[in-house]
């Protein structure tokens, strides 16, 4: 039996669907990533994994709790950290993770040396007594964080826990998350970056209006959409037909054009050979490039590849590199 | 322990939390205590000579009206800081935690206390400066001033539930004025209810604010001689029917803001 179970998860929020029949199982000890744009519904199946909301349909169970039935089991279970940091501003860093303790009824003194504890193992020792107010995004993050273990909890949730860092914080969030997951604890984690499941996650849910659209390792799911992209963007419009026709020879799948920012997207198989050999063609006809680089696929490439839609986030989102 | 006792636990370190925030932003509390001073000096001298009252001071009359509006009005505090709480995601944190779903509540309306204990003292001082005394002895006033706070602790339930149900903080602002504007006004908190022509005067006579505020003027002794009897009967028997009062607010509203605190949003 898995720790987390979910079977036809239905969320309506009046008109919207904001779940449309979402299956979740994650073994104990391992990681899930759930991978979608904004408003695919990763927030609405943590917040019922969580007993925030009830499902119109479906059910669920987490840690062999059922989360409509016995939601007061659920929490003692679980910890959760939201993809706002759900941190007391007004409070310090000590104060709040002391109060999350109580509240999870460890006790005056247990609560205060695990909050000690805590601090030192997130880096947060200097800032400990300081009100989080002063803090940055990345340190209210690992509170918020360190906030979801205080209990150790078997079956932990992170939502986003990433989204909105710089990518040397994103980094370093990357290794708490990894240090947590080495200790046994079964995570459900929500991103909506390709790469983050692929360095955190053992198995990852591609999800897009409240519907699963693929599953796989990181790696099956690359193959399915065709390793790295090329990005070329030329400096003429009148260039961009002919650039195509340049991409298409080489590349196995469809080329993207954006003809108002004069850039093309194509996937590539060949490395970095393939490449050289673009960039020798589209000189021999000469055609001026503005710019032009070899990415791994993002995930909206995984989306247009799987949905032939764009991913919500926008084709310019591109720009959002993760994993610097 | 019992689950009567975890949920007091559980609202003592909500309560606590509260409280730091008071230290921590003192500007809040700074306002906190400013506003009652401008409303009894306001309400004492623009109003105070220009009306009379038989047989009496209106500047004695005024001040069990300002306090009963003012404690009243802190209400709004329990509201907006629960919105607050929505607003940032946290309470979205304390729903996930395995305490007493009614902890949250009880220590917010608890740690809100606070801030009507001060303004009373602050509107208290003021007043006898102004001329305001108490003519019924200590205990008497003592009683008065639990009254009122007890009363303020009732309709902040009130209050908690509507913070619970608006989407914002500024929202919450707006939404009491709503609410508390009309009840503190259609009463006998600035003018004798038996003034107020038909309808207005049959709302202000029933209406809790005006039991409240009567009773606190007894309690302090500021009912001149020869003032006319109320004949009304909340207004014959204001202890008492304020004390319904309270028990009923805390009994319709402590169950459905806690109802809707397990399912928000």
């Amino acid at each position: 039996m898995s720790t987390i179970e979910a079977t036809g998860l239905v969320k309506h929020y009046g008109e919207v669907k904001a779940l449309d029949g979402l299956d979740l199982f994650v073994p104990e000890g391992t990681i899930l990533g759930l991978l979608g744009p904004n408003g695919a519904g990763k927030t609405t199946a943590v917040n019922i994994l969580t007993t925030l909301i009830r499902p119109t349909a479906g059910a669920a169970t987490v840690a062999g709790a059922d989360v409509v039935k016995s939601p007061g089991k659920v929490r003692k279970r679980i910890g959760l950290s939201g993809q706002f940091a759900a941190v007391d501003e007004n409070l310090t860093g000590f104060e709040n993770l002391d109060m999350i303790g109580r509240l999870y009824r460890l006790g005056r003194d247990s609560a205060r040396v695990r909050a000690r504890e805590l601090l030192e193992r997130f880096d947060l020792t200097e800032a400990g007594d300081r009100p989080v107010k002063t803090y940055s995004g990345g340190m209210r993050r690992r509170l918020d964080l360190a906030g979801a273990i205080v209990a150790e909890p078997p079956v932990l949730f992170l939502d986003e826990p990433t989204t909105g860092l710089d990518p040397r914080s994103r980094t370093e969030m990357w290794g708490v998350i990894r240090d947590l997951v080495g200790k046994g604890t079964t995570l459900l984690l929500t991103t909506q970056y390709l790469e983050e499941a692929d360095q955190l996650a053992d198995d990852i849910v591609v999800i897009d209006h409240g519907r699963e659209i693929a599953h796989g390792t990181a790696d099956e799911l690359k193959a399915m959409i065709g390793g790295e992209r090329i990005e070329v963007t030329v400096t003429t419009t009148d260039a961009v037909a002919q650039a195509r026709d340049i991409l298409a020879t080489f590349s196995g799948g469809e080329v993207q054009v954006n003809e108002r920012s004069r850039k093309l997207i194509a996937p590539m198989s060949g490395g970095s050979v393939e490449f050289r050999h673009v960039l020798r063609d589209l000189e021999a006809a000469g055609i001026a490039v503005y710019d032009v680089g070899m990415r791994r696929p993002t995930l909206d490439d995984v989306f247009l590849t799987l949905t032939g839609d764009v991913a919500e986030s926008g084709l310019d989102s591109q720009e959002e590199k993760v994993g610097v | 322990m019992n689950s009567l006792m975890w949920a007091a636990h559980d609202s003592h370190v909500i309560a606590k939390r509260n409280v730091i925030k008071i230290r921590r932003v003192p500007e809040v509390l700074m306002f906190v205590l400013i506003s009652p001073i401008m409303f009894v000096l306001l309400f004492a001298y623009v109003f105070g000579n220009s009306i009379d009252i038989p047989g009496g001071s209106y500047r004695e009359f005024l001040i069990g009206g300002i306090f009963a509006q003012t404690v009243i009005f802190g209400a709004t505090f329990t509201g907006a800081g629960l919105a607050d709480d929505m607003q940032k995601g946290i309470m979205d944190r304390f729903r996930a935690l395995p305490m007493s779903r009614a902890a949250v509540l009880v220590g917010r309306t608890a740690s809100d206390v606070i801030y009507n204990v001060l303004s009373l003292l602050i509107m208290a001082l003021t007043g006898l400066l102004v001329g305001w005394r108490i003519n019924e002895g200590l205990v008497s006033a003592a009683l008065g001033f639990a009254l009122l706070l007890a009363f303020a602790y009732a309709f902040s339930w009130v209050m908690a539930y509507v913070g619970l149900l608006v989407p914002s903080v500024e929202v919450i602002n707006n939404a009491s004025f709503v609410v508390i504007f009309p009840l503190t006004f259609v009463a006998n908190t600035f003018v004798p209810a038996e003034n107020l022509p038909g309808v207005l005067r049959t709302f202000a006579e029933w209406n809790p604010v005006s039991a409240v505020t009567q009773a606190a003027r007894e309690l302090f002794g500021n009912i001149p001689p020869g003032t006319p009897e109320p004949t009304a009967w909340p207004l014959e028997n204001a202890v008492l029917y304020t004390i319904i009062w309270i028990f009923v607010i805390i009994a319709i509203f402590a169950p459905l803001s806690v109802n809707r605190y397990r399912k928000a949003r």
